[in-house]
């Protein structure tokens, strides 16, 4: 009975038949497509992204120098070069993260005791020549010079859960 | 007239060409090709005949299937180049012989009395060549015919006896069996009860 | 002389009135496949390039038109570049024994059918020597696999052919198409059922296309036998892939969905109600049915599996075949009506 039962089954096509029939329902559903440059998707507050140096309020620059991103770093994206300031300070001479060893799991921004390093929301950028991957410390801080205001309330929303 | 004319001698020309080609060629793939030229050619020499279907089968049985499986099998083997470059000197008086041989022979048969200056009688539209062939197949040739599809049916019994090995000798999936499969027999979709949150 | 010049030139131009809304098909073709394909996925599909994406096969054609033609160093340059007008050569010039209306044919020849078959199979040379001549492995795997499934499932359409043959006791695709007229369940598809599907099957899998797209196979071979092009002669292979699958939709409707004829004809209001419709608008919206179909099983269908695809061939289809031709002559010959009680 189950043999031609499958008998009559394969000859009719009858699976066939059903896969066309939900392919042609999924035809007159509605869409969900996103226009892309005009619309996005949402973005949540821990995205992470592009790379950014937060400095203080003041303008001092929040990096101590203190190398535990680099430590941290599985991919061993980050390169730092410490040396004390005129003022005794310990800053840093280079900091470099290299975006094609980069695997942006936000170690780095988790390691940092003084929330310097961190990984923005920014997703859309690209490289035109050779070397331009590696970001480098000015940089670095430009991106976190413009991105103040955003990086600060994702932060800040994030806040109650770390 | 004209037409017809400048199709013959160009395909003819093009026939003898390939079938040089054919023979000088180094390379057996392009060997191959022309071969497969010059049954174009010719199933275009057919046509002009007046006999289309000829010409048709020409080209689906012998282009359309036994040369592509003939290019499938040189594609596929492995062939010592320098090997088959040469020897041109030591084979020459043997191929030699047998190429005037066959040319003698050719003569012989074919002789111009043969030939003649008879044009084919030209048919109209709706002459059809098929209907011709078949009336003349199974009426006055219908033993050799058939004997023919007799001859091709053991050619192929025994070329599956042959090459059979038995189901025990290979390890291949049994796609029958695949297709047999019942996901209700394989797969088990358990219901859990919901855990309730602490 | 000057009247051979003429006709030869009347005969160009009777080419070029089919061939260039063929290519105009062939683009739009790309573009509807796109649109249904991504409308089945919940997508809208291109809808950048001019209103809603009209203009999309446009800017692909120029895009790869400006393209440069990658010549593997390797590769057998003669070959490399001849292997895509050796595929769409067949696939255009199948086109001129298909019945567009009541006599408008470009060759109305009497073994219409066996011409139609030959053409389709001399399109494996284009793609066995792109896979040769390559010099790649993928693309060498590609025309292989390609080869061995057109070989195979040609005797399936043959066979399939054959039933049409004998019911309509003539292998002129015009006479086929006659023999057809009585309305919608005077075509062949009724009594030829069983030869309708698996001709259909088989046109899948000779046109190389889902779920018989082994010769692709993205995630096996690259793209098969067409890894190594760029440009125009990737662009080349494309066109003779989709004006392929309007030849067999064409064929298609031709042989069992009576080509030209209006569905309604004999049907008492509708049959003079749709009696003005020219022919031919029957014949598109037919074939328009079928490249529909081809669409939407590609939208469908996973692909198979080599072996599968052979059984399916070789095991299943030409069994049916064979069997549908012996009940099909014994249709024939008990003149068995409303199709064969002539």
């Amino acid at each position: 009975m189950n043999r031609i039962k499958h008998w009559v089954k394969s000859f009719t096509l009858w699976e066939l038949l059903l896969g066309l029939k939900l392919t042609g329902r999924y035809l007159f559903k509605r869409k969900i497509t996103i226009q892309f440059p005009e619309e996005k998707t949402p973005v949540s507050n821990r995205f992470r992204g592009l790379h950014a140096l937060r400095r203080y309020a003041n303008g001092e620059e929040r990096c101590i120098a203190c190398k535990l991103c680099e430590a941290v770093c599985p991919a061993l994206a980050i390169t730092i070069d410490a040396e004390p300031r005129d003022d005794g300070s310990r800053r840093t001479t280079r900091y470099e993260i290299d975006l094609f060893k980069c695997i942006y799991c936000g170690f780095c921004e988790e390691s940092c005791p003084v929330d310097s390093i961190v990984e923005t929301d920014i997703m859309h950028y690209h490289f035109e020549n050779r070397g331009e991957n590696i970001m480098s410390k000015p940089m670095l801080l430009a991106i976190g010079d413009k991105y103040e205001d955003d990086i600060a309330k994702a932060r800040e929303q994030d806040a109650p859960y770390r | 007239m004209l037409v017809q004319n400048i199709v013959f001698y160009a395909t003819a020309a093009l026939l003898v060409f390939s079938g040089f080609m054919m023979i000088i060629s180094r390379n057996p793939v392009r060997s191959a090709l022309f071969l497969v030229l010059a049954f174009v050619a010719s199933s275009v020499l057919w046509i002009l005949l007046e006999a289309e279907f000829l010409g048709l089968v020409l080209v689906f049985v012998y282009v359309g299937a036994v040369m592509t499986l003939f290019l499938f099998v040189i594609m596929m083997l492995y062939l010592d180049w320098q090997h088959i470059r040469g020897g041109f000197v030591k084979y020459l008086p043997l191929g030699g012989l047998i190429v005037a041989a066959m040319v003698g022979l050719m003569i012989f048969i074919i002789s111009p009395n043969h030939f003649g200056l008879l044009l084919p009688v030209e048919h109209g539209a709706d002459y059809s060549n098929i209907k011709e062939l078949g009336e003349v197949l199974y009426t006055q040739y219908a033993y050799p015919f058939e004997l023919a599809a007799v001859l091709l049916l053991v050619a192929i019994i025994s070329a599956i006896s042959l090459s059979h090995q038995g189901k025990t000798k290979n390890k291949t999936q049994d796609v029958s069996k695949q297709v047999q499969a019942n996901p209700d027999e394989r797969v088990r979709l358990v219901k859990m009860p919901v855990e309730k949150k602490q | 002389m000057w009247n051979d010049v003429l006709a030869l030139i009347w005969i160009v131009i009777k080419i070029l009135i089919i061939v260039l809304p063929l290519m105009g098909a062939v683009a739009y073709l790309t573009l509807a496949e796109r649109k249904i394909i991504g409308y089945m996925q919940c997508r809208i599909g291109p809808n950048r390039v001019g209103i809603r994406g009209i203009g999309q096969p446009l800017a692909d054609g120029l895009k790869l038109f400006l393209k440069e033609i990658i010549v593997p160093s390797k590769a057998n340059a003669y070959l490399f570049i001849l292997a895509p007008v050796l595929t769409i050569a067949p696939a255009l010039a199948a086109w001129a024994v298909i019945p567009f209306n009541q006599d408008w044919v470009l060759s109305n020849i009497n073994a219409g059918l066996l011409y139609a078959l030959a053409m389709t199979s001399l399109g494996v040379y284009g793609i066995l020597m792109a896979g040769w001549a390559s010099n790649s492995k993928y693309a060498f795997l590609g025309a292989l696999r390609s080869a061995a499934q057109i070989i195979s499932y040609e005797i399936a359409m043959g066979f399939a052919l054959v039933g049409v043959l004998i019911a309509a006791n003539s292998a002129n695709l015009q006479d086929i198409v006659l023999r057809q007229s009585g309305g919608f369940f005077h075509w062949f598809w009724l009594p030829l059922l069983p030869l309708f599907v698996v001709y259909w099957i088989a046109g899948l899998a000779e046109t190389n296309r889902h779920p018989f797209d082994l010769a692709e196979g993205e995630s096996e071979i690259v793209a098969g036998f067409h890894v190594e092009y760029s440009g125009i002669t990737f662009a080349v292979f494309f066109l003779a892939e989709y004006a392929n699958m309007i030849f067999i939709s064409a064929l298609a409707s031709i042989m069992f969905l009576g080509g030209w004829l209006s569905p309604f004809e004999g049907v008492p209001l509708l049959g003079s109600l749709f009696a003005w419709v020219p022919g031919i608008v029957w014949f598109v919206t037919k074939i328009a049915f079928f490249l529909f179909l081809y669409i939407w099983i590609r939208a469908t269908l996973p692909r198979y599996r080599y072996d599968q695809v052979m059984r399916l061939g070789w095991k299943i289809l030409i069994p049916v075949t064979i069997v549908w031709i012996v009940v099909a002559s014994l249709a024939v010959e008990l003149h068995v009506g409303p199709w064969f009680n002539y």
